[in-house]
């Protein structure tokens, strides 16, 4: 596929990893998703925006292979697909990380890395597990990540909402992933470890992947993300480049400047606390100079 | 596993602490079981000594495997987090099969034990594939088929062979070599060792080595422990859990195969309540009841234990009406024994 106008031609490559137009979804009578589009860039990290029920999940688990698509069109690489199951978008490079179902509790570090993919020795009626390279894979991959693990024969619910979430990561980032769909990844975690989430996408960005990051959290999307998609009642409310938006108007956008204004209004009766009122009221008039920089704006 | 004490200091890390072979051994699933198992073994050597002959543990063996290779593939099916109601029935069907149709179209025995193999991986297919078609509970999925499968055991055997039993096949072709596949007794050291506890032995470590070294075995704890992020990955749920029942069905064949030929004909009403002891053997022996969590060895030991509280109560000369008591007293402590095992080894 090719961009017919020149100058985005010259700003991106000529078919983005993954393109979705007017993409729809509905089950049954109830409708999820309408007239949704976006496209996922290597070496780019792509947020998705939007209150509870807004239909962010539909739409990455279309990505992912867990739904399919009911209107509009899906292309990866540029060619038109609709997937049908979680191998197949693995096999296309794309892997999703889910918030609770990304691993499975009882089951050893190790072996949840390699889930799906296990590497084997020997072959035929002897294929047996590579047990110890598994082990060392899944040790040094962590590693490589920041990641450093107590002992990988450990139950992974044992570790903590954070560390879960970037074993799951690295698992994506060393099978190879192209696009890495991210669903709320740091919605249950505190602010220290969203940070290490945070870093972790920048690192899977800096890798050459396409990062797609699902999130309630404007202060958590904008410092990364080089793209913002914002989701309402299952349509677009806007499809911004990082250039073209701040921090303040994504804020205001996502609550809608009305509910904000009634929120700090709220606040300022209840005896609210100083500070917030004035944050609120700060992304209110669209000048909140407390805005982290993209640590890696290019 | 053993890697605890072995593992490369690659692997190590300093805030893992001391893990002893304790606390590793302590961590194992059937852990609780071999407690139960030794102590139930020193009890009954204590109240009946002829509990110690080697004859008598022969005996107990004979008894746990004729439970154990089920036990196994029930044992797999629960770590994949399904149950088989089915099972207990199933073993009788595939013997029924056998018999009858070899009798009825006079054919070589063979023939009608092939036919019974069939038959029973397609009782396990089918059990499968409804249950993942249709997204219900295996209970209920397995409960229909228990109810069918009695049913149809009870009414074909009369509409076949008109009587209650499957009419004998001692005297048809291919009866002697089938008995000496399924059913036969080996003289060891002056002890008489019946083949089923071979068979047992071959299929508990046939499967240990599926569950802890296979991809397979990755899968099976996978589906058990959390389907969904299961498919997530990749793995293939359906598949994985159609060919644990199928599993079953190959076990049922294997019983089912030494039911007839330990025999000549079988009881089609047989078989019904069995699927609660291959259950039970499965969660004494640490599988948990919810999944993803057990091992075969567990099964293996949850088997030996009902063989020895089974026969035991005879050698002690003690009522057999005290048996069930003794079961249900067992799976109540072993139950609990893992559980507290499990809690403390999560807490470390
Ligand atoms: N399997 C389903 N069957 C029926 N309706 C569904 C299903 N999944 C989602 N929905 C509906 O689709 C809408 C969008 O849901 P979705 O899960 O995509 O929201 P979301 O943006 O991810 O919300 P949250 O932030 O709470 O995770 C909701 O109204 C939800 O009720
Ligand atoms: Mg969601």
């Amino acid at each position: 596929m090719m961009t017919t106008n020149e100058s985005e031609l010259l700003a991106h490559p000529p078919a983005p990893l993954m393109e979705l137009e007017n993409v729809g979804k509905s089950y049954g009578n109830i409708i999820a998703l309408t007239d949704v589009s976006m496209a996922v860039d290597a070496g780019r990290v792509t947020c998705v925006l939007g209150d509870n029920g807004a239909g962010k999940s539909t739409l990455i688990k279309i990505m992912a292979g867990l739904h399919s698509h009911d209107s509009g069109t899906f292309k990866i690489m540029g060619e038109e697909r609709t997937l049908r199951s979680p191998r197949e978008a693995l096999d296309a490079g794309i892997a999703a990380v889910y918030q609770d179902l990304a691993v499975v509790a009882l089951m050893p570090i190790w072996r949840n890395f390699f889930l799906g993919s296990e590497l084997t020795l020997g072959r035929g009626a002897f294929k047996r597990l590579d047990v110890k390279t598994m082990k060392q894979t899944t040790k040094s991959e962590l590693a490589r990540m920041g990641i450093d693990l107590r002992d990988v024969d450990q139950p992974i619910g044992q570790l903590s909402g954070g560390e879960r979430q970037c074993v799951a990561i690295a698992r994506a980032v060393h099978f190879g992933a192209k696009a890495l769909i991210l669903d709320e990844p740091t919605a249950a975690l505190g602010v220290k470890q969203s940070g290490v989430v945070l870093r972790y996408i920048l690192q899977a960005r800096d890798r050459g992947l396409g990062v797609i990051f699902i999130t309630h959290n404007p202060h958590h999307a904008f410092p990364v993300g080089d793209r913002f998609l914002l989701l309402k009642r299952g349509k677009s409310m806007g499809y911004y480049e990082k250039k073209d938006i701040t921090l303040a108007e994504l804020t205001g956008q996502m609550a809608g400047g009305a509910e904000l204004a009634e929120l700090a209004h709220e606040l300022e009766e209840l005896g609210g606390h100083g500070e917030l009122v004035t944050e609120v009221q700060a992304e209110l008039d669209g000048k909140s100079g407390t805005a982290p920089g993209d640590p890696a704006a290019t | 596993m053993s890697t605890m004490s072995q593992s490369p200091p690659s692997l190590r890390d300093e805030r893992v602490g001391q893990r002893s072979l304790l606390s590793g051994l302590l961590g194992r699933p059937e852990i609780g079981a071999l407690v139960g198992a030794v102590v139930l073994f020193i009890f009954f050597a204590i109240v009946a000594p002829v509990f110690l002959q080697a004859n008598s543990f022969a005996t107990v063996l004979y008894g746990s495997s004729t439970i154990g290779i089920m036990a196994v593939g029930v044992a797999l099916l629960m770590i994949g987090g399904e149950f088989d109601l089915s099972a207990g029935v199933a073993v009788i069907s595939s013997a029924l099969t056998a018999s009858l149709f070899s009798w009825y179209f006079s054919t070589n025995v063979w023939i009608g034990v092939g036919l019974a193999l069939v038959v029973s991986l397609a009782i396990g297919f089918v059990n499968g594939w409804i249950l993942m078609k249709t997204k219900l509970p295996s209970f209920i999925v397995t409960l229909a088929t228990f109810l069918m499968l009695t049913g149809l055991n009870l009414a074909l055997t009369r509409l076949i062979g008109g009587s209650v039993a499957s009419p004998s096949i001692a005297t048809m072709d291919g009866f002697s070599s089938a008995q000496a596949v399924f059913s036969n007794d080996f003289t060891i050291a002056g002890v008489d060792v019946k083949s089923p506890i071979f068979i047992w032995i071959l299929l508990v470590a046939l499967t240990s080595w599926i569950l802890l070294r296979t991809k397979v075995g990755n899968w099976i704890f996978a589906v058990g422990g959390d389907e969904n992020a299961a498919r997530a990955v990749g793995v293939p749920v359906k598949w994985t859990k159609i060919g644990l029942f199928m599993g079953v069905g190959f076990c049922g064949w294997l019983l089912g195969m030494h039911n007839l030929f330990a025999f000549d004909a079988v009881q089609s009403g047989e078989g019904v309540g069995n699927e609660f002891l291959y259950i039970i053997a499965a969660v004494i022996g640490g599988c948990l009841l919810t999944g993803g969590y057990g091992s075969a060895i567990g099964g293996a030991i949850g088997a030996f234990i009902f063989g020895m509280a089974n026969k035991g109560i005879v050698y002690a000369q003690w009522n057999p009406d005290w048996f069930k008591f003794f079961l249900g007293l067992m799976l109540l402590l072993a139950t609990i024994v893992n559980l507290v095992v499990k809690r403390r080894s999560e807490l470390k």
